[in-house]
């Protein structure tokens, strides 16, 4: 019996003692994983789906909705602004690249964009089968759309007004005009997967007209990402609670589209040189009837956000362990008065004070060692249960298993156990035996 | 000459200045049976705990297979401990986790020895706890505890073997066999064989008695 066994024994001889001091340091360990991991994850998320962009344009509203709608397509577009103008800006000495995003309709769930074949670039997009589109009405999908909903190469089919989930019924499709899949891209994930990619001049062309005398939208329940260009003035550029927003950014009143501007949602912006950090988002916002937003402060704000929470997080999963820690130490200890005669026994046989004091350490880390385990686990079923949920909702995956703190965690964990055995183990090292087994 | 299993020279031990306890020599050869009695308080424990390496003395010599283990340091004196001596205690504790032959097994595995398995079905079978193999120790009763107590002193075949008050909880039938037990193993592993006790039912099975006075200082 050597004494990783010596200790199992031990701890299972104490059952309902270990079970809770495993217990107990599990529950700190579950928060804290999954505090750090879904942090890691979502920095990991937005950093990749980010890419190089440094601005984006788009209509007036709140820039974090620009940011969330334009590059990570996760909430709704705060309007339109005009194709026309946004090319102009696109001229501009200071932009090394812009890239015009058109958004709109949607195929279970998954949004279609009008977009130049310089966005997958973005996200180095590669192919898997097929090619990129190139004529009206192709168009090239992410590999999530393609496993979702089954699309393949020549298959057809119609968009939808507005975003819909998969599951809900196609109440306003674009039956008269369908898509051809021309093309898969492969796994990269980012936004990409989650993307059906055409010209813009589909886009442009599946809405004109559409709204002409038609007010079939009128009561629409399906949020329409098109946006109207003047809902900002309506008092609510967020948009929350908004039960019917039109996503193609049609102004409200205006019955004839057919000969309107062409719209785009937004314009992704990459400087040519720091300048452009500097003079650009002060002109666009100042001299355009377009906004500025900066992804990387706008994600920093939104981690100020979250921060605050994510801080309160780890200060309670960090006082748990705490708990747990002086529960194994108080475990110990106790334990110390009702083995004395064991450990005195084990110094008889020949044990030396080195090996009583290796045993309560040991078994110090054997609680750590299991919590973390424990905790791991539970912290990782309840991330699958939420990558599932933000999937589903949001065709949000959360990358990854293992998180870069995990390892951190686990040698803290084993600190944590050898600093609460610490001092047992010396009790123990020091026991007299000549008096205990004399008593 | 014959090397001695124990040979104890002037040994004095005070657990403080009023209190000071002097020894009688004693030496114990190969297979020797040595029984040491005195009244309570007369120092028996205190002996055989100075004897076991359990107490430094305060001076003299003991001498466990001709190692002085009052000049060992602490690592060494609990290997040669674990490996020269085994000692019987009068209340026989054990590690309530483990069964009896993990407990058996345990002066083996804490010293690093092998024991195989033909030894350990022999010992068990000796003492007549083979059914108790697979127990805990809090299955079985007081007599079969003590042999298992006896098994676990002489599995590592030690040079001596150290029995303190190992009877005063039996009865005469459990007594008897103790002894027994503890004399045929020791003339069985040529082991010097040092019990102290106060239980004068042992007397006249031992042709060699020291008898301890109160020799406080």
């Amino acid at each position: 019996m050597n004494i990783i066994q010596f200790n199992y024994k031990q701890i299972k001889s104490r059952p309902l003692s270990s079970a809770l001091n495993v217990i107990l340091f599990a529950t700190g360990i579950t928060i804290i994983s999954l505090v750090f991991f879904l942090r890691d994850s979502f920095e990991n998320q937005l950093d990749r789906n980010a890419a190089d962009i440094d601005l984006v344009a788009g209509a007036k509203g709140s820039p974090l909705q620009l940011i969330l709608s334009g590059i990570y397509h996760i909430d709704y577009p705060t309007g339109n602004i005009d194709y026309a103008e946004a090319m102009e800006l696109s001229r501009n000495p200071l932009i090394k690249q812009a890239i015009p995003l058109a958004l709109g309709d949607s195929y279970k769930g998954f949004r279609i964009a009008g977009a130049d074949t310089a966005y997958p670039a973005l996200y180095k997009g590669q192919l898997k089968a097929g090619k990129l589109w190139q004529k009206d009405f192709e168009v090239t999908i992410g590999s999530k759309v393609a496993s979702r909903t089954g699309l393949a190469l020549g298959d057809t089919f119609a968009g939808v007004h507005g975003i819909h989930g998969l599951s809900a019924e196609p109440d306003h499709a674009h039956e008269d005009m369908l898509y051809t899949v021309t093309g898969v891209f492969r796994e990269t994930a980012t936004v990409l997967d989650q993307l059906i990619l055409t010209n813009m001049e589909s886009v442009w062309a599946i809405h004109a007209g559409e709204h002409d005398g038609d007010d079939e939208h009128d009561g629409d329940e399906d949020h329409d990402e098109h946006g109207d260009a003047d809902h900002d003035e309506d008092g609510d550029p967020d948009h929350a609670g908004d039960e019917d927003r039109d996503e193609h950014g049609d102004r409200a009143g205006d019955p004839d589209h057919a000969g309107k501007p062409k719209e785009i949602t937004v314009l992704l912006i990459q400087y040519q040189n720091p300048m452009g950090a500097i003079t650009l988002p002060r002109l666009i916002n100042t001299s355009t009837r377009m906004q500025a937003a900066s992804p990387a402060q706008e994600i920093n704000r939104l981690y100020s956000l979250l921060g605050v929470g994510i801080r309160a997080l780890t200060y309670i999963s960090g006082f748990i362990i705490l708990i747990s820690a002086l529960g194994i130490f108080i475990s110990l200890l106790g334990s110390l008065e009702e083995r004395k005669y064991e450990l005195a026994l084990i110094r008889v046989m020949g044990g030396g004070r080195l090996r009583l004091f290796s045993y309560l350490i040991l078994e110090g880390i054997s609680f750590a060692v299991l919590g973390y385990m424990a905790g791991f686990a539970i912290s990782r079923a309840a991330m699958f249960f939420l990558s599932s949920y933000a999937d589903a909702n949001f065709n949000y995956t959360l990358q990854g298993w293992v998180a870069s703190t995990d390892v951190c965690l686990l040698a803290a964990s084993l600190g944590i156990g050898v600093a609460a055995a610490i001092l047992p183990a010396i009790k123990a090292m020091n026991t007299n035996i000549s008096k205990t087994l004399n008593q | 000459m014959e090397e001695k299993c124990l040979v104890t020279e002037n040994i004095q031990y005070s657990y403080n200045r009023d209190h000071v306890f002097r020894f009688p020599d004693i030496l114990c050869g190969k297979g020797e049976h040595l029984l040491i009695t005195g009244q309570s308080g007369c120092g028996k424990t205190t002996l055989l705990h100075l004897i076991a390496g359990l107490l430094r003395p305060d001076s003299g010599a003991v001498y466990v297979k001709g190692k002085d283990i009052t000049r060992l340091k602490n690592k060494s004196l609990d290997r040669h401990r674990g490996r020269e001596i085994g000692v019987v205690f009068q209340s026989p504790h054990f590690i309530k986790s483990l069964t009896a032959e993990e407990n058996l097994l345990m002066p083996a595995c804490l010293n690093r020895l092998t024991i195989d398995k033909a030894r350990l079905d022999d010992l068990f079978g000796t003492l007549n706890i083979a059914h108790c193999r697979r127990r805990r120790t809090n299955e079985m009763s007081q007599g079969e505890l003590q042999r298992l107590s006896i098994a676990r002193a002489v599995i590592n075949r030690p040079s001596l073997i150290l029995a303190d008050e190992p009877t005063s909880s039996l009865d005469d039938a459990n007594c008897r066999e103790a002894v027994s037990l503890l004399r045929s193993q020791s003339e069985k592993l040529q082991a010097g064989l040092l019990i102290v006790t106060h239980d004068r039912r042992l007397i006249p099975g031992f042709s060699r008695i020291i008898h301890l006075e109160s020799q406080k200082i």
